[in-house]
């Protein structure tokens, strides 16, 4: 599949990319969407029954989700269906663009899938409505049982053509599902599409499990177990399930996270009382001490050229942030303003650094520049924390706690993400109660 | 050199003077650097007598004057049964990151394990396991929950 995309992506790009008309400016958040019409994709009377899938609905699920997509960005603003005017299969021919643009559109997206020998066969367009052109168009073939990343891939593709920057869809979440009174939490891994379908939980909750984190190159997660009461850093395997402890440490360790290449855990290890930052290599299982301090050092974060981490210690006193080169020289502290600094993760673009703030009782997510100027606060509540950014550095997901009452009610934990221009706030619906979210990179990349 | 010594001169008086201030805000209660619980709610017994927990300032892992005392308590229980091994569980508030409230939990429980140690219990016997905030004792969210949920507690294994 990854080669037809290429291929037919060469085709199309390469032509049709001086004739772009229509820009989408995603510098400024969400104060002009563009208004984009998402055709059902025409589904081919030829198709086949592939086992209990709806076929015929599956053109309007896949259009569903493309809209759903582009509505959560803020940047677009899918317009209904009961305005649209020409049938899907026509459209996706050669669309009327006078009357689509009647419905104030200025961009449409056209498809058509096929199932046949059980394969499903997709493909789609993308037209700009004021030059009357296509933008783009893209053709591929899958199980059908994928119609949902299909969904996301188109979603990635048209988001790409319009903002000039990789999209983040064909991406999934994985975080600490909740369960339970707030002094008895029952917690469990969970993974779900970014969009919040297909939520899978790995692990069954009898042991108390925190802070996973996706490997950006592969589909391993590091996270904390409380496995047999003894507070460790496991890797798993998503695909095949299979775990194992992280090292050979006498005591706790935890605050995990992958290097960018994929190759190295970095985290915590506690020991008499002191925390101090460690990587230890994942084939050759080489550990390596990067902090020694009398302090707590913790939250590492790799930036994203492998070069620098990010961390914080409360060397000065309290938690404040710092940087410092890989082999743990050069050590600089960041973040001089009003308030306590948690929770450093670098940007997948590597030029921000996104981090937890406290201060007179209110919680802050914010970003700054990796030397700790800039630092712009995007969202205040009574509780928030941990940043984990979309693959493309655009969006940034956390988790927001509520004040519980006097008996712990109306304790709620839920992921919300919001644009780093600190537009676009939005409630990541979750099965249950969800808590130390970690996007993904692209799947299909 | 001399504007070094000056310095060095000015810092320490400065630092007196904090020294000074501490002890006495110190004897007020409920200031933000003294907000240690030092009430009986929550609390449970190893054995008539002897506290099973005590409480920390917000990010703090100093033990009070009450902390000691009550950790001298749990040292004397020790010696008198000298086959009994104890678990310190350490904890925190809700008010801080994940990451940092583990490590602030075992340092914490470590605090009150020194203290242990320094009174003749044998490290051996004493092990240590933060829990950060993910063990609240009282779920509310208010100052007290939160004072009361700083803490260690001692916890026999066997």
């Amino acid at each position: 599949m990854k080669k037809i995309i290429i291929i037919i992506l060469f085709n199309f790009f390469t032509i049709i990319k001086s004739y772009a008309l229509i820009e989408v400016d995603i510098t400024r958040g969400n104060l002009d969407p563009l208004p984009l019409a998402v055709s059902p994709l025409h589904v081919d009377i030829k198709s086949e029954d592939y086992k209990d899938m709806k076929i015929k609905e599956l053109g309007n699920n896949i259009s569903e989700i493309i809209e759903n997509n582009f509505r959560a960005t803020g940047l677009f603003n899918p317009l209904k269906k009961e305005a649209f005017v020409q049938k899907p299969d026509i459209a996706h021919l050669k669309p009327r663009f006078e009357d689509w643009r009647l419905i104030k559109a200025q961009a449409l997206i056209t498809g058509k899938i096929l199932i046949k020998d059980e394969k499903l066969k997709v493909e789609f367009r993308l037209w700009d409505l004021a030059a009357a052109k296509e933008m783009t168009a893209l053709a591929f073939t899958t199980t059908p049982s994928n119609w949902r990343r299909v969904a996301h891939i188109i979603s990635d593709k048209i988001y790409e053509r319009l903002t000039g920057e990789e999209g983040y869809f064909d991406t999934r979440i994985i975080y600490v599902a909740e369960s339970g009174p707030k002094n008895q939490r029952v917690k469990k891994l969970a993974i779900m599409d970014q969009d919040g379908a297909k939520t899978k939980y790995l692990t069954l909750g009898n042991e108390l499990v925190l802070t996973p984190r996706f490997n950006p190159t592969n589909q391993m997660v590091t996270y904390m177990s409380y496995f047999r009461n003894m507070p460790r850093v496991y890797l798993l395997d998503i695909e095949t399930g299979t775990q194992e402890v992280v090292g050979n440490f006498p005591g706790m360790t935890f605050a995990p996270r992958f290097s960018p290449d994929g190759k190295k855990i970095i985290m915590s290890f506690a020991k008499d009382g002191n925390s101090d930052i460690f990587t230890m290599e994942i084939e050759t299982r080489v550990v390596e001490r990067i902090t020694d301090h009398s302090s707590i050092d913790t939250s590492p974060s790799f930036s994203p050229d492998g070069k620098f981490i990010a961390f914080n210690s409360d060397r000065s006193g309290l938690q404040q942030i710092y940087v410092m080169r890989s082999d743990g020289s050069g050590v600089k502290r960041i973040t001089f303003g009003n308030g306590i600094y948690g929770t450093p993760v670098w940007s997948p673009r590597g030029d921000l650094i996104a981090f937890t703030k406290m201060r007179k009782g209110k919680f802050y997510i914010g970003v700054m520049r990796t030397d700790g100027t800039g630092e712009r606060l995007l969202t205040e509540n009574f509780y928030q924390e941990a940043p984990s950014w979309s693959p493309n550095g655009r969006v940034i997901v956390f988790y927001r706690e509520t004040k519980a009452g006097l008996k712990g009610e109306g304790f709620t934990a839920k992921l919300w993400t919001i644009d780093i221009t600190g537009y676009n706030e939005r409630q990541l619906k979750t099965k249950t109660d969800a808590s130390d979210p970690s996007w993904s990179s692209l799947l299909s990349k | 050199m001399i504007f070094n010594k000056n310095l060095k001169n000015v810092l320490i008086v400065i630092f007196t003077t904090l020294l000074l201030s501490a002890c006495s805000t110190a004897k007020k209660t409920g200031t933000a650097s003294d907000d240690a619980y030092t009430g009986k709610e929550t609390v449970k017994y190893l054995a008539s007598g002897v506290p099973d927990r005590v409480f920390f300032a917000t990010n703090k892992s100093s033990l009070t004057t009450a902390s000691r005392a009550t950790l001298r308590k749990q040292a004397t229980f020790l010696r008198k049964n000298k086959k009994l091994n104890v678990t310190i569980e350490g904890h925190a508030d809700e008010r801080g990151t994940r990451e940092y409230n583990l490590a602030l939990g075992e340092r914490r429980a470590n605090a009150a394990r020194d203290y242990l140690m320094t009174y003749g219990i044998s490290g051996k016997r004493i092990s240590v396991i933060s829990y950060g905030k993910e063990k609240p004792i009282n779920a509310a969210s208010t100052p007290l929950a939160w004072s009361q949920n700083r803490r260690s507690v001692t916890v026999k294994v066997n």
